[in-house]
């Protein structure tokens, strides 16, 4: 039976994920920060669908512990999915560094770091797969996703470069851009219900596109045509607007 | 912080509320220091008031499965998991839940804080009678675990207790052994009210009993009813297809109300033609068949959103209990209803069996409920209803009002004034409130 590791296994996102690999016959490694938390989700993933869940220690900031925390793993797993991410308010963070440089350490520099030395491992192994949760944020910089939509660009083309350069050993990366999600995140949001997915329709999204072999994938089709059309906004234009 | 509009299962009332779920028991520690007012909030089944509150506690992702011991039948959980998730966990592996009502999209916490009961009332009891024990977390903070025998008032002020001792976290609870996921059901055609409650008492072993009831029907078919009994299947009453997978049902889809029905297509007369229809379904005085638990105890989870069917403007749920000395009162109100023509499509009657509690609504009698579509002058009615239900020594369903005054509700539980003193010792300052509670002056004493 093959096995899924969730990195930044907390968030609503995280845990539908695992919950539906687990559906699928899957072990399923959850890896988050304080994990002694997810002891319940352990117990709820392993009685509910009857196979293993494991809990490990992961904390997505602290660099050096990334290739301890990969090694110690007893089982390694088929596939990585990475989803672990922070969103502060941005005019806060604009002001205040430690709000801006948590955003940018954790979604982009954290990241790169965990996602590399798993990437060195498949290349070895010539297969494996490797998910991440990027976002419709990081296609285009604007003024209400400052900090947070230039680290999910920089994750984006990261993820982009990744299935590239793995290409050739056959393992395969999988961009993800959820838009938008009812998530705890996203719990004070008034979101537009049409746009909106629910934990559990990210979580079939991205294991259809692991099965299938998709290189990006949008949860909800729409988004695809707005961020082309937000893409495509002549940037003398764009500056001025209010996005 | 975002408001957002809610309103329980009977669309009224509707209020704007700042929800708030939790996935981990800090989270919702934080929210009940920070805040003043509020009150647990599952999936929203109960009918009226009972779990609006400026500030709502949504249960829905503290829903973790914590274990469960397939040889014995002690499940454990959260308290925000649907009953319907714990049915497909359980059904599988031979398990049932020992109680359900009459929708499996209710959480655990809050069939809890209603105390629900089921179709097997008179031989099984209400869903507390099944639990080994709980934690609530209570309004400094702490969390309590309790059982009938350990902190015992907290215990039985919070089943049945409308979640104003706390919140319900964790539950342990005892299943139901089943071979198989099927009931073998009973249907029996009752000519009138006499003849129905005859029937209730021959049938009075039967684990599981209801009847539908023609609540507009005058005359010599005054009380006209279908009686339906359950038994679980064991392997020998399946057919050899269903013998294949006992404990497996087929995947059905659902159908969903897709709009609110304007108001004016209930009246009189399309209940009546529905009650005639309904009535008229089952040719034969007696059918018996084999059905899947589904359809026996969820008949309405199939259409999802059916309460649209009632209008913008939302019903209510009646739901009184009377003692069974008091048939006459049964009748009495009976009478009332079908003079006011104001009939609903299912009005649902049963008898409980013995129940001692403090708070829960389930006691020696015969129970009925009706939906009636919130109009002019209901209130009134319901209101000369209450005082129908007094007269009779009965009460009404708190998970179910949306507007009793408070004075009918403390003639129907004379232990009320013990609840009031736990909530008090357990949650002082009134922290837990819903606009049910304030209403009903549970937790407006002056202190």
């Amino acid at each position: 039976m093959p096995t899924v590791l969730i990195l930044g296994a907390s968030s609503d996102i995280a845990l539908a994920i695992a919950k539906e690999f687990a559906a699928n016959q899957y072990h399923v490694q959850l890896a988050a920060r304080n994990v002694q938390r997810l002891a319940p989700a352990q117990s709820d993933i392993a009685i509910r669908s009857g196979n293993s869940c494991s809990l490990h220690e992961f904390d997505a900031v602290n660099y050096d512990t990334h290739q301890t925390f990969f090694q110690s793993l007893p089982v390694k797993p088929d596939v990585t999915v990475s989803v672990f991410g922070v969103m502060h308010d941005e005019d806060k963070a604009f002001t205040n560094w430690q709000l801006a440089e948590q955003m940018i350490a954790t979604n982009y520099t954290g990241a790169v770091s965990i996602l590399n030395i798993i990437a060195a491992y498949y290349q070895q192994q010539q297969k494996g797969c490797i998910a991440g949760i990027s976002s419709v944020a990081g296609e285009r910089g604007r003024a209400s996703k400052l900090i947070y939509g230039s680290s999910k660009a920089g994750f984006t083309a990261y993820l982009d470069g990744l299935r590239n350069y793995l290409f050739k050993s056959g393992v395969h990366v999988v961009t993800v851009k959820p838009g938008f999600v009812y998530t705890k995140m996203t719990e004070d949001l008034k979101l537009p219900g049409l746009l909106t997915a629910t934990p559990a329709l990210v979580a079939k999204t991205v294991f259809t596109a692991v099965q299938k072999k998709k290189n990006t994938v949008y949860v909800k089709w729409m988004w695809r045509w707005i961020m082309l059309i937000i893409k495509n906004i002549p940037e003398f234009q764009f500056k001025k607007m209010k996005l | 912080m975002m408001r957002k509009e809610i309103a329980n299962w009977g669309n009224y009332p509707v209020m704007e509320s700042d929800e708030r779920s939790f996935q981990f028991i800090e989270e919702l520690q934080q929210v009940v220091a920070q805040k003043k007012e509020m009150v647990a909030r599952g999936n929203g089944r109960c009918y009226g008031d009972a779990s609006l509150a400026d500030t709502t506690l949504s249960t829905l992702k503290f829903d973790k499965v914590l274990s469960f011991d397939t040889s014995t039948g002690v499940f454990e959980c959260q308290g925000g998991i649907l009953l319907s998730d714990i049915l497909d966990i359980i059904v599988p592996k031979g398990w049932f839940l020992p109680v359900t009502p009459g929708t499996k999209y209710i959480t655990i916490g809050g069939g809890i804080a209603s105390d629900v009961h089921g179709k097997n009332h008179h031989v099984d009891g209400s869903i507390s009678n099944h639990i080994v024990e709980m934690d609530v977390l209570l309004a400094d903070g702490s969390i309590a675990t309790c059982t009938p025998t350990l902190l015992p008032d907290l215990f039985e002020a919070t089943c049945g207790g409308m979640g104003l001792t706390g919140v319900i976290t964790r539950v342990k609870f005892r299943l139901k052994k089943v071979e198989t996921a099927y009931i073998k059901q009973k249907q029996i055609k009752a000519r009138n009210l006499d003849h129905i409650l005859e029937l209730f008492e021959e049938h009075k072993h039967a684990t599981y009993s209801v009847a539908w009831i023609d609540c507009l029907k005058k005359g010599k078919q005054f009380g006209r009813s279908i009686l339906i009994l359950g038994e679980h299947a064991t392997i020998n009453d399946l057919s050899d297809a269903q013998k294949k997978a006992p404990l497996q049902l087929p995947k059905k889809k659902q159908i969903t109300f897709p709009f609110n029905l304007p108001s004016w297509v209930l009246n009189q007369f399309t209940v009546k033609a529905f009650n005639f229809l309904y009535y008229g379904k089952n040719f034969k005085k007696e059918i018996n068949n084999v059905v899947s638990y589904e359809p026996f105890f969820y008949p309405l989870d199939a259409i999802l959103h059916w309460n649209r069917g009632y209008g913008k403007k939302g019903f209510i749920q009646y739901q009184f209990v009377l003692p069974l000395h008091a048939k006459d009162g049964l009748i009495e109100i009976l009478h009332r209803i079908s003079n006011e023509g104001l009939g609903s499509f299912l009005a649902v009657l049963k008898v409980f069996g013995k129940q001692e509690s403090m708070i829960s609504f389930p006691t020696e009698g015969y129970t009925l409920a009706l939906d009636f579509p919130v109009r002019k002058g209901l209130f009134e009615f319901c209101d000369e209803l209450d005082q129908l239900v007094l007269k009779h020594g009965g009460r009404l369903y708190m998970s179910k009002d949306a507007r009793m005054q408070p004075s009918v509700l403390q003639a129907g539980y004379p232990q009320l004034s013990k609840f009031i003193s736990i909530i008090n010792k357990y949650n002082p300052k009134h922290k837990f409130a819903s606009v049910q509670s304030k209403r009903l002056l549970l937790t407006e004493t002056p202190r």
